[in-house]
């Protein structure tokens, strides 16, 4: 894996990067590897005026100048946490008499299957792990489940089938048949998004079949937000793996947005900070999430990550959440902090702005770790109160980043976010630790900033493994330039290979990564 | 296929017979996937249908050993393949029945009960997937103690028992019985090829075995040891204890070093995971390295060099942080982690044992020496 930061030339045209938090929307303008503008709005529930008023900030300097807008959001997320927004799914599997006793949905919680689960279907097919079929894909029974589903009224169809990630053809032929017989439904096939792991894979993929009525909604209100603001370039959206993709593909696979927020926030600041390897602590108002960098792209989660409570196998950063922010309520001897937080109440509900909470920014402010606020509000802290809150916080924080740590060597911690004079000004291991320039509007710029990508994870038999990559490595690229990467601008950022146990012959998993800056038209 | 309920009520009036709840398979599962040594694969799958099962009101019950006449039939089952081909392929109750049914119709009597190949990994869930479906009673034993890579690596292939009849099933109804086999080698040889083809997965059913020889030749009691570590894991998470502390002071077992994975490699060589991590020390292990070579399982510790450990006794890697045991197959670059050392059966220490399951076994030419002393 090369480090590609450092020579990599940044586009001459301008772009614009908007993060829409739960909070706060912030936009930024970008020449290069500059900033040029920088906005903060609040997010408004009418999610096309909020964004097109953080637009209209950025792109009143020249919006005929802006190649693309990039958008990042977080109502994926929200919609599965609450279960808002969330359609009905019908999901078909295909693979029977193999996992049959483990249909679809089988390891959901309750709270999220009810308001999720249509219809389960499993149908003969599948292949096996050397490519053969399991038993030859049951046509009829596809259409018979196509019927049904159309006869029950769903039109979000989840297709999976058992080593999918080693052979599509069931799948892409399945989903042939179900577009006959209901031309209405809209399908997402489980190979597109996950890897080899059943269960996970088929749940990421019921999880973005049930986002993709509200992905549509979303997309549709950010092309209106874009016009309204005057902007003319086309719209992408940020995803979780740092990449980013046209809005109408976007809102095809909701699900690789879902923890854009984060991910942003750390190639943002490694962007910002010239740093491309290390760790980013991104302190809220609420949560800390922690993460690692890995040449200028977060670390992907290595396993299952639940989702709302749905063990899902698909590209997620790897993150550390602590329930630690500027808002957070500290007990009165400063012994404990959080997870209690007063959010986005801090500026009437801080002592330090006049309230009655106990809150991290009010013990920092007395550290003389910022200057938010009215310091003679917080002058009558204990001093070992405040001794102790620093021990706390600084203790939790310097752990979290110590576990995400790829080794016991050194590495630079890149710090982020509204909370950013909460973290430790020094930590052992770190050799520095870095406050970005622009900390505020980091998810902004690494929205601004997301190149386009393509993955490949699959299983190669009886090809020596110089090739098995050739050919992986031929198709990530095809699948880049296909999501609007410019050919000329492709670069491998990741490449591993995992020989299989037990398997005969040369058998070896591989995984390649692709990314090349977004095609400008 | 179920047992009707009015035999069930008739066995739970012998009080050697303990019927487990929901709570003891989710301990079941965590403490197999300790004493799976890195092997033997994540108990996920059996234990959602086990959820499922026991939601339709599937009660398992565990006897002793004591509680088997001597000519009592007994089914040795297990899931064979590649862990990751489980992954896509799900353990189903259906299927692990299967060859325990073709065996029983061969042999032309009924299985007394049923118990697992190896109490590590998935393997320990397998009686229960083929109890729910058969209705037959679970014996609290195995013929590992931990988890294994080969067949021949048992405590009844140490005791020179017969290795036949084996049948093998697949979810498409092909059934194969190997009707014989020269040696339990012979038995694995002939074993992989007919898994390979339907997919290097399947249901086994070893060599039936006698009350008798089970009351010689198992490692006992192997089901509530496991039932054990996983209920220390789990009082350990409710009061916020360190969870590998409280394993190592329930099982006598000795923490063998703490770090950070800092390189691992991994190779397939006939059909095995094979490979080797580093972990560099942190704490009071600073300055030092432990490498720990695996063939599917952990088999082999050196610390700086010397060897500290080796199998049969069981190693195994656990996350410093979540307590969770890591496999082989997912160990990576950067975990912080600590090895511990538990001991294994006496059976698996002889000088026959350890032509089998010794360090040679694994192509070490090191000779075995004890961290847990004998009795």
């Amino acid at each position: 894996m090369s480090s590609m930061r450092p020579t990599r030339a940044p586009p001459a045209a301008l772009r614009v990067g908007v993060d829409v938090g739960g909070t706060h929307t912030d936009a930024v303008l970008m020449a290069a590897d500059r900033v040029l503008r920088e906005v903060k709005t609040q997010t408004t529930s009418d999610v096309t005026a909020g964004v097109a008023a953080a637009l209209d900030g950025v792109l009143e300097a020249g919006a005929d100048r802006v190649a693309r807008i990039v958008i990042g959001t977080t109502h994926f997320t929200n919609a599965v946490l609450t279960g808002a927004g969330l359609a009905r799914v019908a999901a078909v599997r295909i693979g029977l008499p193999a996992s049959a006793s483990l249909p679809p949905f089988c390891d959901w919680p309750e709270r999220l299957a009810g308001r999720v689960r249509g219809l389960v279907t499993q149908v003969p097919g599948g292949h096996e792990c050397d490519g053969r079929p399991i038993v030859p894909l049951d046509e009829a029974a596809v259409a018979a489940a196509g019927e049904q589903i159309r006869a029950a009224g769903l039109s979000e169809i989840a297709l999976s089938a058992v080593f999918s990630p080693l052979d599509g053809s069931g799948e892409a032929r399945a989903a042939e048949i179900l577009r006959e017989v209901h031309p209405a439904a809209r399908i997402t096939e489980s190979r597109h998004l996950g890897r080899i792991g059943l269960l996970g894979r088929e749940n990421a993929g019921i999880l973005n079949a049930s986002l993709r009525p509200l992905a549509l909604r979303v997309a549709a209100a950010f092309r209106d937000a874009v016009a309204a603001a005057g902007g003319r370039a086309p719209v992408f959206i940020a995803r979780n793996d740092g990449t980013t993709a046209r809005v109408q593909d976007a809102a095809r696979f909701p699900v690789l947005s879902l923890s854009s927020g984060p991910t942003n926030s750390m190639t943002g600041a490694a962007f910002l900070s010239g740093a491309s390897d290390g760790i980013v602590v991104d302190i809220g108002g609420t949560t800390t999430d922690v993460g690692a960098l890995r040449a200028g792209f977060p670390r992907e989660a290595p396993r299952e990550v639940e989702i709302g409570g749905v063990r899902t196998l698909f590209r997620m950063p790897d993150l550390l959440s602590l329930a630690l922010g500027g808002g957070s309520v500290v007990s009165g001897d400063g012994t404990a902090v959080g997870p209690a937080s007063v959010g986005f109440r801090l500026t009437t509900e801080a002592r330090i702005f006049g309230g009655g909470a106990l809150t991290a920014t009010d013990c920092a402010a007395a550290a003389g770790w910022t200057g938010i606020g009215e310091p003679a509000l917080v002058r009558n802290l204990a001093p070992e109160v405040v001794r102790r809150f620093e021990r706390t916080v600084h203790g939790r924080i310097a752990e979290a980043v110590d576990r995400m740590k790829p080794d016991a060597g050194e590495c630079p911690l890149l710090v982020v976010g509204g909370g950013a004079f909460l973290a430790p000004g020094r930590i052992e291991g770190i050799s520095r630790v870095v406050t970005v320039p622009h900390a505020g509007v980091a998810n902004a710029v690494g929205a601004a900033i997301a190149r386009v990508g393509g993955e490949v994870d699959r299983v190669f038999h009886g090809v020596s493994r110089e090739e098995a990559f050739r050919l992986a490595a031929e198709q990530a690229r095809a699948r880049a330039v296909a999501a609007g990467a410019d050919p000329g601008s492709l670069e491998t950022v990741e490449r591993e290979d995992l020989p299989l146990a037990y398997l005969p012959g040369d058998a070896r998993r591989i995984r390649i990564r692709i990314v090349g800056e977004a095609r400008t038209p | 296929m179920r047992v009707p309920s009015e035999s069930r009520v008739v066995r739970a009036m012998d009080p050697a017979v303990r019927e487990l709840g929901p709570t003891a398979l989710e301990d079941l599962a965590a403490g197999a996937w300790i004493l799976g040594a890195g092997g033997g694969g994540n108990p996920y799958h059996s234990l959602l249908n086990l959820r499922r099962e026991m939601a339709r009101g599937f009660r398992p019950r565990l006897i002793p050993v004591s509680a088997l006449d001597g000519d009592d039939l007994v089914a040795v089952v297990s899931t064979m393949g590649a862990p990751l081909v489980g992954e896509e392929r799900l353990p189903d109750p259906a299927v692990a029945a299967r060859p325990v049914e073709v065996l029983a119709e061969r042999l032309g009597r009924p299985f007394r009960a049923v118990m697992s190949l190896e109490i590590g990994g998935s393997n320990a869930l397998q009686p229960f997937l083929v109890a729910a479906r058969t209705g037959l009673e679970v014996v609290d034993a195995d013929c590992m103690g931990r988890a294994f890579p080969e067949a021949q690596m048992t405590t009844f292939a140490i005791a020179g028992l017969r290795n036949y009849p084996f049948c093998l099933a697949d979810v498409r109804d092909n059934v194969v019985v190997v009707e014989r086999a020269a040696s339990w080698q012979w038995q694995e040889r002939l074993g992989r090829v007919a898994v390979t083809e339907v997919g290097s997965i399947a249901a086994t059913a070893k060599a039936p075995r006698t009350g008798h020889e089970i009351r010689e030749h198992a490692v006992h009691g192997s089901v509530t040891r496991a039932l054990r570590i996983g209920a220390v894991l789990r009082d350990a998470r409710l009061r916020g204890r360190d969870r590998v502390e409280a394993v190592l002071e329930a099982e006598d077992g000795i923490l063998l070093f703490a770090g950070k994975v800092r390189d691992i490699a991994r190779r397939t060589t006939r059909g095995f995971l094979r490979g080797k991590a580093e972990i560099g020390g942190l704490g009071p292990d600073e300055g030092a390295a432990l490498e720990l070579h695996f063939q599917n399982e952990f088999a082999v510790a050196f610390r700086d060099g010397a060897v500290v450990a080796t199998t049969p006794e069981i190693l195994c890697v656990v996350d410093s942080a979540t307590g969770e045991a890591l496999g082989t197959e997912v160990i990576a670059y950067g975990q912080r982690v600590r090895v511990i050392a538990l001991d294994c059966p006496a059976a698996l220490k002889t000088e026959a044992a350890l032509e089998l399951v010794g360090p040679r076994a694994f192509g070490f030419d090191l000779e075995f020496r004890p961290l847990f002393p004998a009795g």
